[in-house]
């Protein structure tokens, strides 16, 4: 049912957001023949459109809060169990084998543009994954997450500018780096939580592109490096396409590796550690777990992940500049993580591929993507704050034969 | 018997206030204590000492191992305490509330394995098999105190008197020689209190030693060889349980002036 209060609501909703993206979507500004243009239609569709959204929403969550007088716990089970197909081990394995044989041949069947869209995608969950680790796992708020992409890109841009090391022998070392950089932040920041920690990132994150951009000695400044090299392929030269294709298997065996990886560390005496940081941190002292340690080494292996990327983007763009490690990318990679599920690796993958072909094929409304994110943000806190694939928890079996719990085929959820 | 824990004129002050007066405690190895007052008296803060969450202002926290060798708690991190044989729970719960049942206990196995970034990612024979011992400990003291079934669900789906439960096999997971329980049977039944009452002796049956800060007197009557009596932050009265019903002292703290004269 409608009442009038929901329809209140949902009017001054759509009024609120016409206010809001009044000077974005309404003023457009000729700056050569010094006209202002108004576009009042936009503002009449903004109004419509968020004055249905507001009241689906506020009719659905009625709906929801009449139909079962139950806690938020087992509100949230219930939303989880509906992905409950995905834990279903012989599901999950079929999954993963359709999507990688489609990963695999995709080449085959696309043109080099849709690869190099591709390719950029799965260089986002690379980060995603990465950046899971410091946010999902540890549950520590970093909003500075691109400078570490930086340090990458320019390692293997400054290091073959001045000494021609090539990519293979950059991406360690990239990696490396990043490690580095990661524990130089971290240092700083161990005694901090939450918003404080999110404000010191965020800062950490303009400082390394400032001194990328005013330190031209060093880095050319707001030009940029151009003329980096490819990944070389034992010495062959490769046409523009097999270039792209190339770059797309290694970027595959990138991602595969950093799954590998993420995977093995999340089921791990460290990965428990991080998690168990993310919950209680005096609790999490109390068991005998280092917190320097641990909180280091998640800033340090997070980071690892973006220095690897970065030597990549430099790799696969030739081209690097202060420009490309704005706040915003970090604020992308940090969407990738949360829409996709905290803590969660498929969700990070599937996070990352919504996040970055969307908008690739959306370019229809390009000049919106910021806006759009901001409303794919607030709309998934409400209606699924842990994520489109929420983290699983993992069971484990009894090694011996006498046994209390049935096995790990089944999930506690089914039981 | 020898002394585990001597704490020596330990000394407490949040800005001017003193929580804890030159405060002394002996604890024995093997032995069950009971640290009790009323509420405010400092019990918690002691705790919190103890296992390093505060530094001390004054006095000195001795430690001595089973072979006789004493080192100095004061100044530790509460990691490093942890790996000398303390181990905790705490007033309210605090649990990983996210992760399983399980989980939980093997976080707790955390200081007594070696296992490092590199060896999780290549997993070599020694960490696969450190993995599968963690998972076994960890079982063994789910079903010792009766959780095993549920070692698949979320803690904080657990009822009130098995959240209490699962945070006394969590520090049990971390081989402790001195076990911290801090008002183990707050709000449980008389039935949960019982069966916690047979869960702490039998765990010190085990040679380990029983801290406990708890109001329910009977039960402290009941398991206490010695106890100790905070008020204010200084130590008002200690011994057998016998001793302490009758002191007056104590009567005196927790039921005022005219308690002494209705008693």
């Amino acid at each position: 049912m409608i009442t009038r209060h929901d329809l209140r609501h949902a009017g001054l909703t759509g009024l609120w957001f016409m206010f809001l993206t009044f000077p974005l979507v309404v003023i457009k500004i000729n700056p050569i023949e010094h006209t202002v243009h108004w576009r009042w239609s936009n503002m009449v569709w903004i109004g419509v459109v968020s004055f249905l959204a507001s009241l689906t929403i506020r009719l659905v969550q009625g709906r929801r809060r009449t139909g079962e007088n139950e806690k938020q716990q087992s509100l949230l089970q219930t939303s989880v169990r509906q992905f409950d197909l995905l834990r279903r081990p012989a599901f999950f394995r079929a999954a993963l084998i359709t999507s990688s044989v489609l990963l695999i041949s995709f080449p085959l069947f696309f043109s080099s543009y849709q690869v190099n869209i591709l390719t950029t995608a799965l260089m986002y969950v690379v980060l995603g994954l990465g950046l899971n680790i410091v946010v999902g796992m540890a549950g520590l708020l970093d909003l500075g997450y691109v400078a570490f992409y930086a340090v990458g890109a320019y390692t293997y841009a400054l290091l073959h500018l001045h000494f021609n090391l090539g990519f293979w022998m950059v991406l360690p070392i990239g990696g490396l780096l990043g490690a580095l950089f990661g524990l130089l932040l971290g240092f700083p920041v161990l005694r901090l939580r939450g918003d404080y920690l999110a404000i010191v990132t965020l800062a950490f994150g303009q400082i390394v592109r400032l001194i990328l951009e005013n330190w031209s000695e060093f880095s050319k400044g707001p030009s940029g490096i151009a003329n980096i090299a490819r990944p070389g392929l034992f010495g062959l030269t490769l046409s523009p396409e097999a270039t792209i294709t190339y770059l797309y298997y290694l970027m595959i065996g990138l991602v595969g590796l950093t799954v590998f990886v993420v995977n093995r560390l999340q089921n791990s005496r460290i990965g428990r550690a991080w998690q168990a940081l993310r919950e209680d941190e005096i609790a999490c002292q109390a068991m005998g777990i280092d917190k320097t340690k641990i909180k280091l080494s998640a800033f340090a292996l997070g980071a690892t992940w973006a220095g690897m990327a970065g030597v990549f983007f430099a790799a696969k763009t030739t081209f690097v500049n202060p420009a490309s490690f704005t706040f915003i990318e970090s604020a992308i990679i940090l969407c990738i993580v949360v829409l996709g599920g905290m803590g969660s690796i498929a969700g990070v993958m599937v996070g990352a591929l919504i996040l970055i072909l969307l908008p690739e094929y959306l370019r229809a409304v390009a000049d919106y993507r910021m806006l759009a994110f901001g409303a794919i943000l607030v709309v998934m806190m409400i209606v699924r704050p842990q994520g489109l694939i929420a983290p699983k928890r993992r069971t484990y079996t009894l090694p011996s034969t006498h046994n209390p719990v049935n096995s790990s085929d089944v999930p506690a959820s089914d039981r | 018997m020898f002394p585990l824990l001597t704490v020596n004129k330990l000394s407490m002050d949040f800005g001017g206030i003193r929580a804890i007066d030159k405060f002394n405690m002996r604890i024995n190895a093997g032995e069950i204590v009971a640290l009790i007052g009323p509420n405010g008296a400092g019990k918690t803060t002691f705790f919190n000492c103890l296992t390093g969450i505060y530094q001390p202002t004054d006095g000195e926290l001795l430690w001595t191992l089973p072979n006789r060798s004493s080192r100095t708690l004061n100044g530790l991190k509460p990691h490093r305490i942890t790996e000398q044989g303390l181990a905790r729970t705490f007033q309210n719960i605090r649990l990983f509330r996210s992760m399983t049942v399980l989980e939980n206990v093997m976080i707790g196995r955390h200081c007594r394995t070696a296992t490092t970034i590199l060896g999780a990612v290549l997993r070599p024979p020694s960490v696969t098999r450190e993995e599968k011992e963690t998972i076994e400990i960890s079982f063994a003291l789910l079903e010792r105190v009766g959780l095993a079934d549920v070692a698949h669900e979320r803690a904080d789906n657990l009822p009130y008197g098995a959240q209490r439960r699962l945070e006394i096999a969590r520090a049990l997971a971390t081989e402790p020689l001195l076990l911290l329980l801090d008002e183990p049977a707050a709000g449980m039944n008389p039935q949960e209190g019982q069966e916690l009452e047979a869960l702490i002796r039998s765990i010190n049956n085990d040679q380990i030693a029983v801290l406990l800060i708890e109001h329910d007197m009977q039960l402290v009557m009941r398991l206490a060889d010695h106890i100790f009596v905070l008020e204010y932050g200084r130590l008002i009265a200690e011994g057998a349980p016998e001793k302490i019903r009758n002191d007056p002292a104590v009567i005196r703290a927790y039921l005022g002036e005219e308690g002494i004269h209705h008693a």
